[in-house]
C-alpha cells in the first residue's frame, strides 16, 4: 500500500508494475490536483500510447453502464484486460456526488483484470471530468488493453470524448420520442460506432430509419469519409451484439491504425490539455490583473447599474489593460 | 464549488442478503449534500467486493449499512481483507440496526463507529468531516 507521504516518483513505479492501490491514488492526485500530480504525470505519459481508449456517450437511461458491464464480460472471456472510468455529474451547488455506475458492474469488482474508477466532473462541462484525460493516461500506462470511458448521460455536446477517445461509441435507444434531435448537434458528427441499445424494444426499426438517414446525410458532407460511421443493435443486458460491437470497435481501430492517425491521437490529446490548460490559466491570471486595474471598479458600477453594456465595458478594460500593459513595458517592468 | 475542491470519497455498501435500501439512500443524500462524492455499489455486496472497490476507487470512508443482523458475519471479515490488503487507513462506519453489545465489539475490532437508531445524519456527516481534518493535521505534522 502507498504511505500518503509517496513521492511522485515512487507511486509513478508502482502504478506502471500494476499495483492497483497506486494506481487509484494517482488518480486521486490528479483529480484533487496535488501538487505532485505533475511530476506524477510526467513520469508515467512516456509509457502511454498501447491502449485502445473507446468512449462511450448518450442519453441517461440509455444503457451506458450496462453495454460497459457487458463488454468487460465479452472482453475477459478473451483475457483482455480493462480500464473502466465511470462520469457522473457533480452537484454545481455543493461538489457533492452520489456515484452510482459501478451498481451494474460490480460482478467484475473483485477480477484483477478490470480496474473500475468513478468521477465526478467536479464542475467541468462537456460530460467529463478534468481528470479523465489523466486517468485515462493512469490506466494505458499500467497495462490495461482497453480503456473505457462512460460519459455523463446528458446528451446534447458531449463532444469531448471524441477528443480524447480513439473510438467513439454514441448509444441511442428507443421510445424516448425526439432523442434523436436531441443528439444530432454535436455528438452525431463525432461518433464512429452508433448503437441501438434495448433493440428488442418495438420503436427500434423507427429510430434506426432515423438513425440511418442522418448518416447517410453526415456521409455526404463530411469532409473525411475514411471510416464510414457503423450502426449496429445491442440488447446489454443480454449480451446480444456485444462481440459484434467489439468486433467493430476492432475494426475502427485498425482503419484509423492503417490511416495514420492512431499514433497521432494521444500527440493531439495531450496538446488538446497543454492548450486548455494555457486557456484556462492565462484566463484566470488576465482576469486578476484586469480587476486589479483603477477603471474595473467604475466599469462594474457602470455594468450593475446599466449605464454601460457589459460587452462594451468589458472591450474597454481589456483596452486599458493592454495600455497599462505597453507602459509597463516601456518602464522595463512587468 | 470550485476546480480546486478535494471533496470526502465515502463508499456505501449493503453486504450480504440485507435488502433494507431507505437508510443507505438517505445517507447517501446527506453526504452528497454535505460535498462528498459517495461512491454507490448497491446490494448483495461481498467482503471482497467492498474491499477491492474501497482500493480502486481510492476511498476515504467505507461505510457499511446492516439491517438484518449479519453484521457480526460480515463486518469481521471487511475489516480483515482491509487490514490483509494494506487499506486500513480507511474510515470504517457502520449504520442500521447493531445491538450495543456488538457496536463495542465491533469497536474493539477496528471499526471507527457505529451510528444506530435514532441518529441524525448531520451528526454522520460531522464525525466524518473530524476524523478527514484530525488525519490532515496528524499527515502534515508527520
Amino acid at each position: 500500500m502507498t504511505a500518503p507521504s509517496a513521492s511522485a516518483t515512487e507511486l509513478a513505479s508502482q502504478l506502471l508494475a500494476g499495483n492497483v492501490a497506486a494506481g487509484a491514488r494517482a488518480i486521486r492526485w490528479l483529480e484533487d490536483r496535488d501538487p505532485r500530480s505533475e511530476a506524477l504525470l510526467a513520469a508515467i505519459l512516456p509509457h502511454c500510447g498501447r491502449a485502445h481508449l473507446v468512449g462511450i456517450t448518450g442519453p441517461p437511461g440509455a444503457g451506458k453502464s450496462t453495454l460497459v458491464d457487458a463488454s468487460i464480460q465479452y472482453l475477459r472471456s478473451s483475457g483482455t484486460r480493462v480500464g473502466v472510468i465511470a462520469v457522473d455529474p457533480s452537484s454545481p451547488y455543493t461538489g457533492g456526488a452520489v456515484l452510482g455506475d459501478r451498481v451494474r458492474m460490480q460482478r467484475h469488482a473483485t477480477d484483477p483484470g478490470v480496474f473500475i474508477r468513478s468521477m465526478g466532473t467536479r464542475g467541468d462541462l462537456g460530460g467529463l471530468a478534468h481528470a479523465t484525460f489523466d486517468a485515462m493516461a493512469v490506466m494505458d500506462a499500467m497495462g490495461y488493453e482497453v480503456v473505457v470511458v462512460e460519459t455523463v448521460g446528458v446528451g446534447q455536446d458531449e463532444v469531448d470524448i471524441a477528443r480524447l477517445a480513439h473510438t467513439t461509441v454514441v448509444l441511442s435507444v428507443p421510445g424516448l420520442g425526439d432523442e434523436v434531435q436531441a443528439i444530432k448537434a454535436g455528438v452525431l458528427e463525432t461518433g464512429d460506432l452508433f448503437v441501438i441499445n434495448k433493440a428488442d424494444r418495438p420503436e427500434t426499426p423507427a429510430l434506426r430509419r432515423q438513425l440511418e438517414l442522418m448518416l447517410h446525410l453526415r456521409s455526404m458532407t463530411a469532409a473525411n469519409g475514411s471510416w464510414p460511421p457503423q450502426l449496429l443493435e445491442t440488447i446489454a443486458h443480454t449480451g446480444q451484439g456485444v462481440e459484434a460491437l467489439w468486433a467493430s470497435i476492432a475494426q475502427h481501430r485498425q482503419a484509423i491504425t492503417a490511416a495514420g492517425s492512431l499514433a497521432q491521437r494521444l500527440g493531439e490529446r495531450c496538446e488538446d490539455v497543454f492548450l486548455q490548460t494555457l486557456r484556462e490559466e492565462v484566463a484566470r491570471e488576465t482576469v486578476r490583473m484586469v480587476q486589479q486595474l483603477p477603471g474595473y471598479p467604475i466599469s462594474a458600477a457602470a455594468v450593475r447599474t446599466r449605464q454601460c453594456d457589459p460587452y462594451s465595458a468589458a472591450h474597454a478594460l481589456l483596452d486599458e489593460y493592454r495600455r497599462s500593459r505597453r507602459s509597463g513595458f516601456d518602464k522595463g517592468a512587468d | 464549488m470550485n476546480s480546486t475542491s478535494k471533496p470526502i470519497r465515502v463508499l456505501l455498501a449493503k453486504l450480504g442478503l440485507d435488502t433494507h435500501t431507505i437508510g443507505i439512500t438517505v445517507i447517501a443524500h446527506a453526504l452528497r449534500d454535505a460535498g462528498m462524492e459517495v461512491i454507490f455499489t448497491g446490494l448483495k455486496q461481498t467482503p471482497e467486493m467492498v474491499v477491492s472497490t474501497a482500493i480502486q476507487e481510492d476511498v476515504d470512508v467505507v461505510g457499511i449499512s446492516s439491517l438484518s443482523a449479519a453484521h457480526m458475519r460480515h463486518v469481521p471479515k471487511v475489516l480483515e481483507l482491509l487490514h490483509q490488503q494494506g487499506a486500513d487507513d480507511k474510515l470504517v462506519v457502520i449504520g442500521g440496526v447493531v445491538p450495543q453489545a456488538d457496536a463495542q465489539r465491533l469497536r474493539e475490532m477496528g471499526v471507527h463507529e457505529v451510528f444506530t437508531m435514532g441518529a441524525q445524519t448531520a451528526d454522520v456527516v460531522n464525525y466524518i468531516r473530524q476524523w478527514i481534518t484530525e488525519r490532515d493535521r496528524s499527515a502534515a505534522r508527520a
